[in-house]
């Protein structure tokens, strides 16, 4: 009899989570296959992380290097549901690992929230970074005021690029259509509307010193706003606030500045929004204002009584994401997260055999990019302790490959990704910028053709 | 701008950091790990892991800390990258209380 060979297994997503799964799998000896639904890999990498952060987006050579290893196969272009289901995968491989993210925007439950110029803040930066369910978006930018609700990187991102010159975003990898919607925009002043104070916020110390450095807007704060109670205080002062106390001592030397720029990013704080008004389109966002009332790290947001209102066109929500269900797989509606044990997916009766998750769709959706490669570490440590072995008349990639071909589906494979990629970064160049990404599906899968006499690659745009 | 391991590693060298790393930019020696400038792409994962304050951005550095900066570039340059996590040194959590962070 044969050895039973490597470990099969199969990663659904392949965002930062879904990589790092891979690299962990990978070492440990493991054969693994990516799925992704689009025929692009790098999931928030690509479409997430804002335009202007060249930098952060070079974890995508690791992932590539990730990608080159032997035991290692892409499959872009395959959707969940259309193309394979969960069940199908189970069959196939010893394991099947999650790595969905949070796709979905949460609303914020506010009468007025559907008005024309209400929208969330995923749909502005998927728009702008070229993702393809969102690349025929609008967004009126012809009015004087946007708010964005929310104190996270996020929305530190929409207020950044509603804020910067085009001439600073023409060298960034930002789409051509969002530069040319942002030169016409007449967008001067974007509120940053949090409920709770400084010392709550989500944003990371960084994106907030970012924010006072621009060359066309000024940080304009309430110095009141800065003066923090004894609760907020024991928060910073803890382990558990690093990160707080430091964007706080930003804070404190952005207020007091003088204005001196045509546009302005005002930090608000302590604002909660009640309704979003208008005569058939967004004019303007009722707040309650709040005051923090209970216990450190448990402080709550209380109407004070008073309310406050911002005369705005353009209203972006902000306010976190949640994971989609995935059919075959149990999901939490409530938390939007797929039920686990450090990292195994729990079924109401126990542990789902060889299901497991990974980053936000496992965790909800916090922390940086880095944070998920421990997440995905703790997944895989958890796999290895289940699986000792393949189990015979797993077929794995081979029938996985042999599935997708009776369907007639057509995978985008790592080097017909490197096609894409190629030739994004020749149109970037010939714009002086680091690439011009492709944004429809067409365009991608015929960039993605070896040879441009074969007959036509199935379109799923 | 990069991001700099400080004093407080010196007798810890918990790891938790490599673990958040995206990027693979932590080496290290016996004693403690430092992160190389070239490799570190500032996204600050590493500051909140670390048991003992001892991450720290290039900007939030005290004058006297400010050293760091160089023995993290040409230390890094000649050492091993550390990509899993390792035991902490057996100094760790005596240190860790003597810090006033546990």
């Amino acid at each position: 009899m044969n050895p039973p060979g490597p470990l099969k297994v199969v990663v659904v997503g392949s965002g930062p989570s879904g990589f790092y799964a891979a690299e962990a799998l990978l070492a440990a000896g493991a054969e693994v296959d990516v799925v992704e639904r689009l025929p692009t890999p790098f999931g928030l990498v690509r479409f997430g992380v804002a335009p202007d952060h060249p930098k952060l987006k070079q974890v995508c050579q690791n992932f590539t290097e990730i990608a080159g290893h032997e035991r290692f196969a892409f499959f872009g272009n395959v959707a969940l549901g259309r193309d394979v289901s969960v069940d199908e995968l189970r069959e196939l491989y010893d394991a099947v690992v999650v790595a969905s993210g949070s796709s979905a925007d949460r609303k914020l439950g506010a009468p007025g929230e559907d008005l024309p110029g209400s929208c969330s803040a995923t749909e502005f930066v998927a728009w702008y970074n070229g993702h393809p369910d969102y690349r025929d978006r609008s967004f009126d930018l012809s009015c004087e005021t946007a708010v964005v609700l929310g104190h996270g990187n996020v929305a530190i991102d929409v207020c950044r690029i509603l804020s910067k010159s085009v001439d600073e975003l023409r060298q960034t990898d930002i789409c051509s259509h969002a530069l040319e919607a942002l030169a016409e925009s007449r967008v001067r002043d974007v509120h940053l509307v949090g409920r709770r104070g400084p010392a709550q916020a989500k944003w990371t110390a960084k994106e907030i010193r970012e924010l006072g450095t621009l060359s066309e807007a000024d940080v304009v704060l309430d110095p009141a706003d800065l003066a923090i109670g004894p609760a907020c205080a024991a928060e910073i002062a803890d382990a558990r606030g690093v990160t707080a106390a430091q964007s706080l001592k930003i804070l404190r030397t952005l207020e007091g500045r003088p204005r001196e720029r045509r546009k302005a990013i005002h930090l608000r704080f302590n604002l909660s929004p009640k309704a979003i008004e208008g005569a058939g389109r967004v004019e303007r966002v009722l707040f309650d204002r709040c005051r923090l009332s209970g216990e450190p790290f448990a402080q709550v947001a209380t109407p004070c009584g008073e309310t406050a209102a911002i005369e705005a066109g353009l209203v972006f929500r902000s306010v976190g994401y949640t994971g989609v269900a995935i059919e075959g797989v149990p999901f939490d509606a409530r938390s939007g997260t797929i039920p686990h044990l450090r990292g195994r997916v729990m079924d109401q009766g126990g542990p789902a055999p060889g299901l497991y998750v990974v980053g936000w769709i496992k965790r909800g959706p916090s922390g940086v990019i880095g944070v998920n490669r421990a997440c995905s570490l703790e997944t895989v440590e958890t796999l290895l302790s289940d699986l000792h072995g393949a189990a015979p008349g797993k077929r794995g990639r081979a029938g996985l490959r042999g599935l997708l071909e009776r369907r007639g589906a057509r995978p985008v494979d790592f080097g017909a990704w490197k096609l894409i990629d190629d030739a994004e970064r020749r149109a970037g160049s010939a714009a002086g910028k680091p690439r011009e990404k492709l944004t429809s599906i067409a365009e991608m899968l015929a960039a993605a053709r070896r040879d441009p006499e074969a007959p036509d690659i199935r379109c799923c745009a | 701008m990069t991001h700099v391991v400080t004093a407080n590693c010196q007798a810890c060298r918990f790891t938790d950091c490599v673990t958040v790393c995206p990027v693979a930019c932590f080496h290290g020696d016996e004693e403690r790990l430092y992160i190389d400038p070239e490799v570190c792409v500032d996204c600050s994962a590493c500051i909140p892991a670390c048991p003992v304050g001892a991450i720290k951005e290039e900007f939030d550095l005290s004058g006297d800390e400010e050293e760091w900066i160089e023995i993290n570039a040409t230390r890094a340059s000649a050492l091993p990258v550390i990509r899993s996590k390792q035991p902490p040194l057996p100094s760790a959590e005596a240190r860790r209380s003597e810090l006033g962070l546990n």
